[in-house]
């Protein structure tokens, strides 16, 4: 119970956007610019924050994880039919919080890309008192997504985004935002639905444990807790030298290999439709053109990622047998994704869709990074989050304020923005740049990492999927330099470069771009913590089996 | 042979035991004479008020005994009357939740009735419930099939007259006429069954026919199966589970607004009481004792998980075209119906017994979050004169709080967090896989996702359309269609905009909505208590 000793330090980081939300919900409605700042004050505390947390984490801790959890709820469920009188058996609830290398460079990556969005949000026009509130609460579900240990918990997190998302698209988007956000809502309901089903079927198997209680009795809990999940997914064993009397004759590790599988397969489903992965990306797409600039920045910035996040952390953590097993499928639908993405982001002639195909295509870097099933991929995969998090941020954006200015996102219409706008455009091709990974930027590393990590192990897969980054480069200078150069249309010549308060944000995530690309160590150390310790448990069962 | 068994009369140390049903009776008595005496111009909600007080009185007489059977170690159950009428402590806990339950009808009831120009005889409407009330206690605390039927009989009598009293309106002739018909039929067919169940058994006492029971499978096996069908048919009527369902639309439709929150809650919930005391004790002792009924257990049980499946299912794909926010409500109902049938359907496992606490807690979070929505259904179809859908298009701009309240309503219908209803699914849902049927949590997770779309279309409603009706300009195609329709009939036009939310109906909505909320945080609540205070082995075996 470190909790009560030390200050529970994610505990604060969480909360403070509730706080945020809170004050929000007492100040006066139509006083924008107060509503505003508040809001803004609350994004840059956990940004502070988990900046102080990841520089901790590397120096003092040395990499070791940061936990707090305390008892939630029990529920006791065999009151009558205990075989004897002294068992019981119960469900057990964690208020879990826990920060590892993993989860870290997300983290920092929300508070990064949240604290940017609030400042980009002058786009909002009307209803500044239900927007900045729905946007923390928002906040408030992301981070407690990285941060949950029980897998209700990160499934009550889940849920918060999808909500406060559905109001902030439905809201405050475009043309047809209605449509966007029901097709957002279902899409994602039916995910974290067949996420529950193999969060209930984990629990009521792995999840097991059995305490001994001071009078001596035992008591069967079947956890939620991550930790106490994990603990007996990598032990088969786990119940095999228990006393007899204890079991009551039962085995109760009943996670059969078919089971294990469902479970697999139910997750790779469920946070596939998040990622999103090929056949299941479909809602994406209307989400990126009708959802608000700054409510896509988080879109396309931080919630894609909690599906890959999810993925590695329950997918591939908690069954790495399955994974490896399935790691040709992995490679094959990241390659998929990378191809179909790249090459529909070269046919489309609007700007968002060129992102949100964009999107994809880079997702299926991670999936490639994933099946790699080695320590640079998996690094890869990591570090392609964090950078595509910061480049579509930046890139929406840049297309939000684009659009305030002329109108339109569509290709054909724009054109030699950069005689009038040089600032944005110039910002604009370097994070271009970044996305089709020119050396020196972020994008660089990830995929690098990646396709190196796969060449490991699948060397022909690989080749089909360099194919994908040379169409990267096709697409992506494509429609930048139809937007920049070319003949300028006579009414964009009077529009107006970026304000302050546009450009600060431009800067900070350009920033952070060019310090991954030229530093990757930065994310890359961090990142090891996890995937170390994962690589060496995979090598053991491996060497074990 | 159970028929020897000597009856004994109620004794007067026993009142205290009945105190809270007698309570109620006598005062529904007094009511009917002071409403008869009461002159014409002195409102009626005087009669509701009093109504309110008496509710109030056997709450806390319950609350009393069942404090007392808690304290100390005498948690045995008090039969009474030849053990037809037992009171313990699971039929003081549905006690409490029908008179909460019929309590906030009459508050609902208290803003509403007076301003409706159709009912005509006001007074009865807050004096009916008082039998109406007792009858449902009686379905929860009795311990033999006729105190059972009898319970049951005076609980829907009541309702036919109830579901009839907007005599203007000819919805409400409808759906009092279809209630009657279909209410008759459900008895019908319960009687039906249990009258094959005394046949076998030779007795109407549930302890005594327990004890017939694995004899009589053995050697009638044909007529038990006889005899649970019909009673499993009668009560999925009651409950409205589907197939059984239509009925409830109309009904729900045609009824007094709170008189339907009446019906989807208290109704409901103490027929749920019923089937766990008939049909889930019972079923329980159907595969003991003999070698060949081993089955029959299994396909009773089989039988109303397929019935809640079915209901899941069917009553949420029917509310995806649904407009009328009463009949949504209706359908929204018989999905919960399904819900709440399958900790029944489950059955008690080696490690799976909480049956009852699953049960109980989903039926509070389903009383919380169904009379709020009902009180913001009264509020919007008083401002707006009638009871489509699009009447909630602009709550947000109307009456801001009254919309989030809503939304906290419509949350917790769709089993999201942070809410009561989110728990209580979770609950069912983990005692199903730990119960290992997979199958029947998968459809309790698929029809939940289908229910957003219909339960969000609320909120799109209220917070993504403009307060006329009209739509905020630039919507999608399936918008334009809807303000075709709303163009024909115009909505009221009110001076300030803003809707008016009578102190009655907001208290009710402000204790929903706050309850829903901090059992969505802490459920710990009332599973705790739920789980000391109740057990099967002690409550509905004993």
């Amino acid at each position: 119970m470190s909790f009560l000793q030390d200050i529970p330090i994610l505990s604060i980081l969480l909360l403070v956007p509730l706080l945020g939300f809170i004050v929000i919900l007492c100040l006066p409605k139509h006083r924008a610019g107060w509503l505003k700042t508040a809001a803004v004050i609350t994004t840059l505390i956990p940004l502070a924050l988990s900046l102080w947390l990841y520089a901790d984490y590397d120096n003092k801790h040395g990499g070791e994880g940061y936990d707090e959890s305390a008892a939630w709820l029990q529920i006791p469920i065999n009151k009558e039919t205990a075989t004897n009188a002294d068992t019981e058996m119960v469900f057990s609830f964690q208020y879990a919080l826990g920060l590892d290398g993993l989860s870290l460079p997300l983290l920092l990556l929300t508070g990064i890309v949240t604290a940017m969005a609030a400042l980009a949000a002058f786009h909002v026009k009307k209803r500044w008192k239900a927007f900045f509130s729905w946007f923390l609460l928002l906040e408030f579900g992301m981070l407690g997504v990285f941060l949950a240990r029980d897998v209700f918990l990160f499934f009550i997190f889940f849920e918060i985004t999808l909500v406060a998302t559905y109001f902030l698209i439905g809201i405050w988007g475009y043309y047809n935002k209605e449509k966007a956000a029901n097709r957002f809502l279902i899409y994602n309901g039916l995910g974290s639905a067949i996420m529950l089903i193999a969060f209930v079927m984990l629990v009521n198997t792995a999840g097991f444990r059995i305490e001994e209680t001071a009078a001596g009795a035992y008591q069967y809990i079947y956890s939620g807790s991550y930790a106490d999940i994990a603990a007996n997914m990598a032990d088969p064993n786990a119940f095999v030298n228990l006393p007899a009397e204890a079991t009551g004759g039962v085995n109760p590790f009943q996670m059969s290999d078919g089971m294990m599988w469902t479970v697999f397969i139910l997750l790779l489903v469920a946070f596939g439709i998040k990622l999103p992965i090929f056949p299941f990306h479909t809602w994406m797409l209307k989400v990126h053109q009708e959802a608000p600039p700054s409510v896509v920045m988080i879109h396309s910035g931080v919630l894609l990622k909690m599906g890959a996040y999810g993925l590695i952390r329950f997918g591939l953590f908690l069954f790495p047998e399955q994974a490896r097993e399935w790691a040709g499928v992995l490679a094959v639908l990241g390659v998929v994704n990378l191809l179909y993405g790249a090459i529909l982001a070269f046919r489309q002639n609007e700007f968002k869709l060129v992102l949100a195909y964009s999107s994809i295509s880079h997702m299926g870097i991670v999936l490639i990074g994933l099946a790699a099933f080695n320590e640079i991929g998996l690094q890869g995969a990591i570090f392609q989050l964090v950078s595509h998090g910061l480049i579509s941020a930046l890139l929406f954006l840049i297309v939000g304020s684009l659009y305030e200015r002329t109108g339109t996102t569509e290709l054909t219409e724009l054109g030699g923005l950069a005689r009038s706008m040089p600032f944005m455009s110039g910002v604009l091709l370097a994070a271009g740049l970044a996305s089709l990974g020119l050396p020196g930027l972020s994008g660089f590393v990830g995929e690098f990492l990646s396709l190196l990590g796969l060449f490991e192990s699948m060397r022909w897969v690989t080749a089909v999927a360099v194919l994908g980054i040379i169409l990267t480069a096709v697409y992506v200078l494509r429609s930048v330099l139809k937007m920049t150069f070319g003949p300028q249309k006579e009414t964009f010549a009077a529009l107006k470069d970026a304000r302050f308060i546009e450009a600060l944000p431009m800067i900070v995530l350009l920033a952070f771009i060019v310090l991954l690309g030229c530093y990757p160590s930065a994310l890359t150390d961090t990142v090891d913590f996890s995937v170390d310790g994962f690589m060496k448990l995979l090598l053991a069962t491996r060497s074990g089996g | 042979m159970p028929g020897e068994t000597i009856f004994k009369p109620l004794q007067w140390s026993d009142i205290g035991v009945m105190a809270p049903e007698l309570v109620l009776g006598v005062w529904f008595v007094l009511l009917v004479v002071v409403e008869l005496l009461l002159p014409k111009p002195v409102s009626r909600n005087w009669i509701g008020w009093l109504t309110l007080v008496g509710f109030a009185g056997a709450f806390v007489l319950v609350l009393l005994r069942m404090l007392d059977m808690n304290s100390g170690d005498g948690t045995e159950a008090i039969s009474l009357l030849g053990d037809s009428y037992r009171v313990d402590d699971f039929g003081s806990l549905m006690k409490l939740l029908v008179l909460a339950g019929t309590a906030i009808v009459t508050l609902l009831g208290l803003s509403t009735v007076s301003r409706d120009r159709s009912i005509t005889d006001k007074g009865e409407f807050f004096y009916l419930l008082l039998p109406a009330a007792i009858g449902a206690m009686m379905m929860a605390s009795s311990g033999n099939l006729i105190t059972l039927y009898i319970g049951l009989e005076l609980l829907t009598i009541t309702s036919y007259v109830l579901v009839g009293l907007r005599r203007k309106s000819s919805l409400s002739a409808e759906a009092a006429f279809k209630y009657v018909v279909t209410g008759g039929v459900s008895s019908a067919f319960i009687l039906f069954g249990m009258s094959y169940l005394y046949g076998v058994t030779g007795s109407v006492e549930l302890s005594a026919i327990r004890e017939a029971l694995p004899a009589a499978v053995g050697s009638y096996e044909a007529l038990v199966y006889v005899g649970f069908g019909c009673m499993i048919a009668g009560f999925a009527i009651k409950v409205a589970a589907a197939p059984f369902h239509a009925w409830s639309l109309d009904v729900y439709q045609g009824s007094p607004t709170p008189i339907a929150a009446f019906l989807a809650v208290v109704s409901k919930g103490a027929t749920f009481a019923m089937i766990l005391r008939v049909i889930f004790s019972l079923g329980l002792f159907t595969g003991n004792g003999s070698t060949t009924g081993g089955s029959v257990k299994d396909d009773l049980f089989f039988t109303v998980l397929l019935l809640a499946a079915i209901s899941m299912l069917a009553g949420t794909l029917a509310a995806l075209r649904q407009k009328n926010a009463k009949r949504l409500l209706a359908l929204s109902g018989v999905a919960n119906a399904g819900y709440l049938l399958v900790p029944i359907g489950l059955g008690v496992t080696a490690t799976h017994s909480n049956n009852g606490t699953e049960l109980l807690f989903y039926l509070v979070a389903y009383l919380l979050m169904t009379m709020g929505a009902f009180a913001v259904q009264t509020v919007v179809s008083r401002s707006v004169g009638h009871d489509e859908l699009r009447g909630f298009a602009g709550m947000y701009y109307r009456s801001p709080w009254t919309a989030i309240a809503m939304v906290m309503f419509l949350l917790s219908l769709a089993g999201l967090p942070v809410s009561a209803g989110f728990f209580g699914k979770l609950f069912i849902l983990l005692g199903a896989a730990n119960a290992k049927a997979y199958w029947i949590a998968a459809i309790m997770v698929l029809s939940s996702v289908i229910s957003y779309y219909f339960y969000f279309g609320i909120i799109r409603q209220m917070f993504m359309r403009s307060s006329n009706g009209l739509i905020e300009a630039g919507q999608g195609e399936d918008s334009a269609a809807e303000q075709e329709v709303s163009s024909d009939e115009k909505p009221d036009d009110r001076p300030d905009g803003t809707i008016r939310v009578p102190l009655t109906t907001g208290i009710v909505i402000w204790f929903c909505a706050s309850l829903t909320f901090a059992l969505g945080i802490f459920p710990g609540l009332v599973v705790n208590i739920l789980d000391n205070v109740f057990s099967i082995s002690g409550d509905i075996l004993g």
